[in-house]
């Protein structure tokens, strides 16, 4: 395929769209909003494009792009910084999601009343950079996304966010920002070291590494990106940024951004540097360990919602660590498929804590009490989303948590065990949330509790399809992602994929 | 020898123009003061415009003494667009806190003259003489504003440390002229070769205790006065520890000099350091560069750490200069003798920072100004709420300060990049390491003043929206934009860079062939 036009849509549309509310006046909210939803819901349309017509057959790396940027000065060559994008099996689901989630947070932002304007610019800014870190074969591009994506996080949590918000954001930002130092060191080390003169991933990923060199520059990538993937025990700030955050926010952050850190140990670390990855690979899966049963049980502590999710995003996120340091190829497959689905999932959470805690101003799950009379709707989709949690068969993270824990069976079985008793650690929380909240006796001070509005229930739907979609057929991402990592270096190679296809025999 | 006079005609007009504004001002006592600013801003516009086409494809060296090349006149125009802007900003602070406009004026022509001339020069007592001229203008102008006890202060210690530093300078370019026995750049080159030759040969001969007395006893004096030149230039530039001066002069200064202070004095320190480092001591890099290395490292760590603590805003930019600074030394630790390309790749990624750098200082002091003007104050928390009173100024001021931490969209990301990215290459990566970390910590104390102007609602009894002056938001307007263009495709500026600071490594490239020819 080589339409990369569609991927170089997906960073000009929202460009366009900030550049385009910059210049509106800001009494004119409305058309702020309308603004940023017809460019989101273009990007969704050009995200599910490029998902469904990438060539899983063909694999590897397609919509290839290419326009010089900075090249010939200086220390640079040819192509020495260039607008180089591309997607391959593990980027395209992150795209989509990115888009979902995305087209989502407009919608539950529009309650959004206090300056409208910066906040669309802000957010329209941050969606850009977290396109640009999915679809970037860059360094310098890819660096230059990924703080564009961290950045306008102070702001938005600072100007609109709410409980200890000054000191969530600021923690956020400088935890990451320190991620961004170490990637930024490993970054210069790796041009340095390589000699090509050009940043162009596609280049360097050619290139062998001396493997004291990549033992030594694996931890800058694995800890700088591990940092803002909640890595153990870095992974403090992601929970008091949750709460501190606004819902859309809140919903972009952990349904997103958390990704990113992910799939910058996949990129930089596992593609550029892999001899490293035989050394450190397991000490990621150790931490990705601990974080998985440390977030759980975090979890279960916690009386605020948001704290609770935050929480299950480290843990959960720790499960995708896991899966990535397992290095074969169904562990690893299923880092992405549950990097995609704690995506939504999360994001769903969000939006519907967000829908809640706007009527109701507080979020403790103490004074709640049979939310179900006063609006189903939140309660089921609530439970969709927890179900998705705990793991239930049918929905998407079913399918993600059961690879990761054949790979890590695979490779360390006790690990798998400490996985799967965080699992059923997940089902205490959840279900006691469900339990106290939404069901049991109803507390009459939430007389005055309505339904959810209706951009709230369509930002649901939207989220609540991928998840459905693949808890019960996954073969769609599946056939992307698996080809992809098999191609990626030093993964071993156990068993057959997990897909329908291969049941089948087709 | 047949000079060429009319190449140096921007000088003398500065010189002219100078004298005619403040004797204008003699003339013509019902004028309104504000027109001798804008009369000023124009002809430095014009004198700017005419230097960059005119000027840009002569050459000449009168003997050694002066260079008319692209270096020259890339920074000639440089300066005069500092001046320019530093003047539009002025106009109306002048107008309402300072008396004597045009001797004000005056005063930073002749300021700026002195820079043009300082990055002409290739011979030491010329760089001396144009620097004194630059120094004591600016010695005038930080105590401009003759009623104010802290002006005073700051412009007293400004000038004792000055002068210090003068005689510091003074003192190792009379052991470098002992030593080599010449002043111009163009001769001090080849002698520096021959000189670090004689103090290998030394250690060599202390190291074996075989050898007598060497014959060129006299040639570590040139490493003395390396020292000397310096520690000289230390205190111009404010590196740290010879910093002391700046936090004072930046507080006590006239807003708009405190501008001009950071941004052109600096700018022309920079390129006399860039030029004497990489005409004349270039050959003896192995010599300097490690305490250029640790002094930058030492700068950029302690001026980012002060200014954690500071409440007053002109006190925050007076660190964040001086750490500024570090990251400029950087670019001349990434000199390297033995490799002409990656030095002249260091120099221009040195002069593309400062003029980053200088680009963003002028947007934040422009919109301080601004400010100032307003609400006479400079603390930190003043600023509280501005986005809800001036959205722009506040826009200005959070768009330049994220630059100077090196965030992306914005000139110093791209800028710090490039200039760590010529440490790396020479091998300097705990240093790139110590840029990377120091800038990071910068970020907390920028955000801090953006967290006044967009988390807090406005405070005290002045929380009205406010108008910016045209031709001060016209100017702001103009360099957001020059910050951003930097920051998102810097490829021409480093061009128009790239091919001036070509002739900085003539001499030093001739010299290497030579060495290799023996």
């Amino acid at each position: 395929m080589d339409a990369g036009e569609a991927l170089l849509l997906l960073l000009l549309i929202p460009g366009a769209a900030m550049l385009l509310t910059i210049l509106v006046p800001s009494r004119h909210a409305n058309v702020v909003r309308w603004i940023a939803l017809v460019a989101t819901t273009a990007t969704l349309i050009d995200s599910i494009w490029i998902f469904a017509v990438y060539d899983f057959a063909e694999g590897g790396y397609q919509f290839n792009l290419q326009y010089p940027w900075i090249e010939n000065i200086g220390f640079l060559g040819e192509n020495g910084i260039s607008l180089h994008l591309a997607v391959d099996g593990i980027a395209a689901p992150m795209v989509l999601l990115n888009g979902l989630v995305g087209f989502a947070g407009v919608l539950v932002s529009w309650k959004i009343t206090h300056r409208v304007k910066d906040f669309f610019i802000l957010f329209m800014a941050l969606f850009t950079g977290v396109y640009g870190v999915y679809i970037g074969q860059d360094l310098f591009f890819w660096f230059f996304a990924y703080e564009l994506a961290v950045l306008p996080m102070y702001l938005l949590i600072v100007i609109w966010g709410s409980t200890n918000k000054e000191y969530g954001a600021m923690k956020l930002t400088m935890v990451l920002v320190g991620g961004s130092v170490l990637i930024f060191v490993g970054i210069f080390a790796v041009f340095a070291e390589a000699g090509a003169g050009t940043f162009d991933m596609a280049v360097l990923r050619d290139i062998e590494f001396d493997r004291g060199f990549a033992n030594t520059f694996f931890p800058f990538f694995m800890i700088g990106c591990g940092v803002l993937a909640g890595l153990f025990p870095f992974h403090t700030w992601s929970p008091d940024g949750h709460v501190a955050a606004p819902t859309a926010v809140s919903m972009l952050h952990a349904g997103v951004l958390m990704k990113l850190g992910a799939f910058g140990i996949i990129r930089l670390g596992m593609e550029i540097l892999p001899a490293g990855t035989d050394f450190w690979m397991p000490v990621l899966l150790v931490l990705g360990g601990v974080a998985a049963v440390y977030g759980a049980i975090s979890a279960i502590h916690q009386t605020d919602l948001k704290f609770v999710i935050g929480y299950s995003s480290v843990s959960h996120m720790g499960f995708v660590l896991m899966g990535l340091g397992t290095m074969n190829n169904i562990g690893v497959n299923g880092a992405v498929l549950q990097m995609f689905s704690h995506g939504v999932m999360t994001a769903l959470f969000f939006a519907m804590v967000g829908g809640l805690y706007d009527q109701a101003h507080t979020r403790d799950i103490r004074v709640f009490g049979g939310l179900v009379r006063k609006m189903p709707l939140f309660v089921i989709f609530f439970g969709i989303a927890g179900l998705t949690s705990l793991g239930l068969p049918g929905l998407s993270g079913f399918v993600a948590e059961f690879h990761i824990f054949v790979g890590t069976i695979d490779t360390f079985p006790l690990f798998a065990a400490l996985g799967i008793l965080s699992a059923a650690l997940t089902a205490i929380y959840v279900l006691r949330l469900m339990g106290r909240a939404a069901l049991g006796p109803f507390n009459p001070r939430w007389e005055n509790l309505k339904e959810l509005s209706r951009w709230e229930i369509a930002a649901a739907i939207v989220l609540i399809a991928p998840i459905i979609a693949m808890g019960v057929w996954p073969d769609p991402f599946i056939d992307r992602i698996a080809p992809t990592v098999a191609e990626l270096p030093k993964i071993d190679q156990i068993g057959g994929l997990f897909t329908l296809s291969s049941l089948t025999g087709r | 020898m047949d000079l060429e006079y009319q190449l140096i005609i921007p000088e003398f007009v500065m010189a002219g123009l100078a004298v005619v504004i403040i004797a204008a001002a003699l003339a013509f006592r019902n004028v309104d003061q504000k027109w001798f600013g804008y009369a000023t801003a124009a002809a430095l516009a014009v004198i700017a415009v005419v230097t960059a086409v005119a000027y840009w494809d002569t050459s000449d060296d009168f003997g050694g003494v002066l260079a008319v090349d692209h270096f020259t006149v890339l920074f000639r125009v440089f300066f005069l667009g500092i001046a320019f802007f530093t003047v539009i900003a002025a106009v109306q602070f002048a107008g309402d806190r300072l008396k004597n406009h045009a001797e004000f004026y005056g005063l930073i022509i002749f300021a700026t003259l002195g820079m043009m001339l300082l990055a002409a020069s290739r011979e030491l007592l010329t760089a001396y003489l144009s620097l004194e001229l630059l120094s004591f203008s600016f010695y005038i102008l930080v105590g401009f504003n003759k009623l104010n006890p802290f002006s005073n202060e700051g412009s007293l210690k400004y000038m004792l440390l000055g002068a210090f530093s003068s005689a510091l300078m003074l003192y190792g370019i009379s052991l470098i002229y002992g030593v080599t026995g010449s002043t111009t750049y163009s001769a001090i080159g080849p002698d520096v070769v021959e000189g670090t030759r004689s103090i290998a040969g030394q250690l060599a001969s202390f190291a074996g205790g075989s050898g007598g007395v060497d014959p060129d006893g006299a040639r570590p004096g040139l490493l003395i006065g390396l020292v000397l030149i310096t520690a000289g230039l230390g205190f111009k530039v404010s590196a740290v520890p010879f910093h002391q001066w700046t936090p004072d002069a930046y507080q006590g200064a006239p807003l708009p000099i405190t501008a001009f202070l950071s941004a052109g004095g600096k700018a022309a320190a920079f390129a006399f350091f860039l030029r004497l480092f990489s005409e004349a001591f270039l050959p003896a890099a192995a010599e300097w560069v490690w305490f250029v290395g640790i002094l930058a490292a030492v700068t950029m760590i302690v001026g980012n750490l002060m200014a954690l603590q500071q409440t007053n805003f002109k006190r925050l930019m007076a660190y964040s200069s001086i750490s500024q600074v570090g990251y400029l030394l950087v670019g001349i630790v990434a000199l390297d003798a033995a490799n002409i390309t990656q030095s002249q790749d260091a120099a221009s990624a040195l002069v593309l920072h400062l003029i980053g750098y200088v680009t963003t200082n002028i947007a934040v002091f422009a919109a301080i100004i601004a400010f100032y003007n307003r609400t006479g104050r400079d603390d930190i928390v003043d600023l509280r709420g501005l986005a809800e009173r001036q959205p722009f100024l506040a826009f200005a001021i959070a768009a330049a300060l994220f630059s100077l931490a090196g965030m992306p969209l914005f000139a110093g990301f791209a800028t710090k990049f490039i200039i760590f990215q010529a440490a790396f290459n020479n091998g300097f990566l705990w240093l790139g390491a110590i840029g990377v970390t120091a800038s990071f910590v910068s970020l907390y104390y920028y955000l801090m003043v953006i967290k006044q102007m967009y988390l807090y609602e406005p405070e005290g009894s002045d929380r009205a929206r406010f108008h910016v002056s045209r031709p001060l938001a016209g100017a702001l307007v103009v360099l957001v934009a020059g910050v951003l263009f930097i920051g998102l495709y810097p490829t021409p500026l480093f061009d128009v860079i790239h091919s001036s600071t070509e002739g900085l490594f003539e001499q030093a490239a001739a010299l290497s062939a030579s060495v290799v020819g023996n």
